[in-house]
């Protein structure tokens, strides 16, 4: 009861961000403002649960609370088919202009690196740990080689390149919004049905195994779910490395429970508080000069540090 | 019926469990002794699919344990590791729920919470089921962790040193508990113990192994004596008859 | 077992030098060394010398900074890479060019240093807290970490227009060095004695704090030192060269694999390789797309990213779960 009194409060938080940032601040042409205004918002709902989502799977694979999917080195993947393309062929490019092409080559990209680094660890049969930390030593190599080529390359061709290092709801294309949310749905019918095991995988693998969880197939295909939600979240509006483990941690900071029936929820009402928050400061209080990605960042990576110090047996 | 024929397990190039075969007889206490690194609870881990072996067969009521589904076999044997260790903040009484997980898949009927009820009850945990985990002693956590086993209701119960850091007393009710469970449920109960006086006290059926092999097995009456106990340990052993059971005595 | 004397590897390490000299745009063989022209000299003065002393300098002392972190946290994968240091450093040199707009060079340094033994310090806390210290999860932490410290530079580069510009400066690369440009590189040589001079009491710490105080060693004190050169070396580098990754990491696992965890036994042998790494990379990174060069971070990168993966495979196999 306690929980539904929580998540309701949350809701209407929501409501609350979602109608101030719709409805306030605009003198006229309504018309042309609102439509794209909700555009925004509904980007911001979908990769802020896609994002709140996979975290929540990916810490319940790996039994820890410190940890987020974008260590799999998908973000330091995007920077690169980034950077590659306007190294190579130039801003010009129809890579580049286009951004349906851009986000096939983005997504297609991601998917298929973490396609075969799962097929590859899997199939060695090692444990999750190791299969991060290659994860994030190819991430690793990829941003040195993207930092090798951001330095070659003009000037003002970089900020194109830069513009793309941070995540931005500014210039959402809205059939990309509606090919991303079917993805997604997709991912989610996928996922629905390993719901069950959500809970008692949480406990670790030998008490999974024992319960009767088929753990290396589910936990394989809740790995390609979280990769497949983080590619698509990323190549919709570039990466924001520490939302997930911002909100996910302030979760279960405030509903306490191992359930994942409320952990999920809770997890994404907080992400879209997160992100239309950050939003709004961003266009009202900074007027542009920083950008979402950053001020989460930067937000998000000072609690995660405070949340490391703090004795804590969650890991 | 559980039986082990010709299962290996090597890490690298060394064998730990070396060409293991045997049959655990139902409806007993079997201990599993030896020195350290005899590759025990390694053969635990492999009879309870914990971890693959690389070779050999585990057949449990004479279906090899591959060809079982996986939430089949969870109602057929359990297994409580000696690193037990878990995360998440729980009460004792949600521990104990997840045993139910193999029948109800996380939607608990009134027949699991019965179940729940009993194990709590078996192990006399009534009192603390709204405990979280780490507010109980070592002996009550190892309890609770026992009646999550109970909750899931297994003909077969593997426990890897469950008396791990635990006192005597703590001790003495762990296994009692267990010898209830054999007696009063009619549960096959499989463990490995370091205390050997534990082995001889409680245990219907005793295998030794040594560097990954089996040396001896055989009822506790054939298995505690001086000979027996001198090619496991590398030591002589004195064996003194107390109250009817057989001591071990060691130390000097 | 293959174990190498010490005066065969400093033998080889001569040669590589010797050759790297001869390594670049410019004609220079070895005949003309007898009788150079002026140009060649200047060269040789003010762009090839000081790119081999550089390199022999930072590669040396990366590794040994590896290898005093590794026996600190008692961590094969714990270096300047995976515990956050460089990042931290670099977050040092951004705050120094945004506070003191003009900073010397020796401003520059402090404020990285400063802010390079605050990561690491910052990253040993961590470590204390973690109850889970599983050797894979460590560095896992430490790359989450310094991930973290860079998305706050990133916070203030954006800021100020500097994003580029940072990843310029701060991309490992020797083909900038010149005479004038790498002396601060000097400062690790005395550090380097310094931990020569502290190899023994490092090695008692690496056995953990109740061991070494049982055997009367001031434990955080010797920690704290070994912290403070750690800190020193990466700042110098990081300024003077940039960062150079995954250095710290492989070199001294490799040599500790065959040399033992003594530090006295280890400590020259990794200097040595140390150099010697670097000086094949940075020859690679010179002649595979001559004229043109790839930066040692990029050949580092590669070549250093595929051995830590196959060290952390073997490591899987030979030890297993």
């Amino acid at each position: 009861m306690l929980f539904k009194r929580k998540i309701d409060l949350l809701l209407v938080l929501v409501i609350v961000l979602v109608a101030v940032f719709l409805f306030t601040g605009i003198s006229s042409n309504w018309d042309y403002i609102l439509p794209r205004r909700a555009v925004k918002m509904v980007a911001i709902i979908v990769t802020g649960a896609a994002i709140a989502f996979s975290t929540v799977i990916f810490q319940t694979i790996t039994t820890n609370r410190i940890l987020t999917p974008s260590i799999l080195g998908l973000d330091s993947m995007y920077l690169l088919v980034q950077t590659g393309v306007v190294f190579w062929l130039g801003s010009g490019s129809i890579a580049m202009m286009n951004s349906h092409v851009n986000y096939l080559v983005s997504v297609g990209a991601m998917i298929v690196f973490s396609f075969l680094l799962f097929k590859w660890l899997f199939r060695r049969g090692e444990n999750v740990y190791l299969l991060l930390l290659v994860g994030l030593i190819l991430g690793t190599f990829f941003s040195s080689m993207s930092s090798f080529m951001q330095i070659l390359i003009d000037p003002n061709e970089f900020l194109i390149v830069q513009d793309r290092m941070f995540a931005s709801f500014n210039n959402v294309n809205t059939e990309l919004l509606w090919v991303s949310i079917i993805i997604m749905g997709v991912a989610f019918l996928i996922y629905f049905p390993n719901h069950k095991y959500m809970d008692v995988i949480s406990l670790g693998k030998d008490h999974a195994v024992n319960l009767g969880v088929p753990y290396e197939k589910i936990v394989q295909r809740l790995l390609v779910i979280v990769a497949i939600l983080i590619a698509v979240a990323t190549a919709l509006v570039g990466p924001v490395t520490f939302l997930g483990l911002l909100v996910v941690n302030l979760a279960h900071e405030f509903i306490k429970t191992f359930r994942h029936n409320y952990l999920i929820v809770v997890s994404i009402l907080f992400s879209v508080i997160a992100l239309a928050g950050s939003q709004l400061i961003v266009e009202r209080v900074f007027t542009f000069s920083t950008t979402i990605s950053v001020l989460i960042n930067f937000v998000g990576g000072i609690y995660f540090i405070y949340l490391l110090l703090k004795e804590n047996k969650a890991w | 019926m559980v039986n082990v024929m010709n299962v290996w397990k090597h890490y690298g190039t060394k064998p730990v469990v070396d060409d293991v075969s045997i049959s655990i007889p139902k409806g007993k206490i079997t201990t599993f002794i030896g020195p350290n690194g005899a590759g025990k609870s390694t053969l635990l881990s492999m009879i309870s699919r914990l971890i693959t072996k690389d070779d050999g067969e585990v057949r449990i009521e004479n279906q090899e344990i591959g060809h079982w589904k996986t939430e089949e076999l969870s109602k057929k044997i359990s297994i409580l590791k000696q690193s037990n260790h878990i995360h998440l903040r729980l009460t004792v009484r949600e521990l104990i729920s997840f045993g139910r997980f193999p029948y109800s898949r996380g939607r608990l009927t009134e027949e699991d919470e019965d179940k729940i009820e009993q194990a709590l009850e078996f192990v006399a945990l009534q009192d603390m089921q709204d405990k979280y985990l780490d507010q109980l002693s070592g002996g009550q956590r190892q309890r609770a962790y026992i009646a999550m086993v109970i909750a899931q209701d297994t003909e077969y119960v593997l426990l890897d040193e469950p008396l791990n850091n635990l006192d005597m007393n703590h001790s003495v009710q762990v296994m009692k508990t267990l010898s209830r469970l054999v007696r009063e449920l009619g549960k096959t109960v499989v463990l490995v113990v370091h205390d050997i006086n534990f082995a001889s006290c409680y245990s219907d059926y005793i295998v030794a192994m040594k560097e990954g092999r089996i040396v001896e097995e055989g009822s506790t009456e054939k298995m505690i004596e001086p000979e027996v106990l001198n090619s496991i340990y590398d030591m002589d052993i004195d064996i003194h008859t107390i109250n009817n059971q057989k001591i071990c005595v060691y130390f000097q | 077992m293959i174990f190498m004397k010490t005066r065969y590897t400093l033998l080889a390490l001569t040669l590589l030098s010797f050759l790297s000299l001869f390594v670049g745009v410019s004609e220079l063989s070895v005949p003309d060394l007898f009788r150079l022209t002026p140009e060649q000299k200047e060269i040789l003065v003010i762009s090839r010398l000081p790119r081999l002393t550089s390199i022999l300098i930072a590669g040396a002392s990366i590794s040994i900074c590896g290898l005093i972190m590794q026996q600190l946290t008692r961590n094969k994968f714990v270096s300047p890479t995976t515990a956050g240091t460089f990042d931290s450093a670099r977050l040092g040199v951004l705050i120094s060019l945004l506070v003191f707009t003009s900073a010397s060079p020796l401003v520059k340094i402090g404020v990285a240093f400063i802010f390079a033994l605050l990561g690491t310090f910052l990253f040993m806390q961590i470590l204390e807290r973690i109850q889970f210290k599983d050797t894979i999860f460590i560095p896992l932490v430490g790359l989450m970490f310094g991930n973290i410290i860079s998305s706050i530079s990133t916070f203030f580069a954006l800021k100020y227009d500097l994003v580029q510009n940072m990843s310029s400066w701060l991309h490992g690369d020797f083909s900038m060095i010149m005479e004038g440009r790498f002396e601060m590189l000097y400062l690790s040589i005395p550090l380097l004695a310094l931990a020569f001079f502290y190899a023994n009491q490092f090695t008692l710490a690496g056995m953990g704090e109740d061991f070494a105080k049982n055997l009367g060693l001031n434990y955080t004190q010797v920690v704290n030192i070994g912290l403070a050169i750690v800190a020193m070396i990466t700042a110098s580098v990081v300024l003077t060269v940039g960062m150079i990754p995954f250095l710290g990491l492989i070199v001294p696992n490799i040599v500790t694999y065959y040399y033992g965890d003594h530090l006295k036994k280890s400590l020259v042998q990794t200097a040595i390789f140390g150099a010697g790494f670097v000086l094949i990379c940075d020859i690679i990174g010179r002649v595979i797309i001559f004229p043109y060069e790839i930066s040692i971070s990029l050949t580092m990168g590669v070549i250093g990213s595929g051995i830590f993966i196959y060290l952390l495979m073997r490591r899987r196999r030979s030890y297993a779960i």
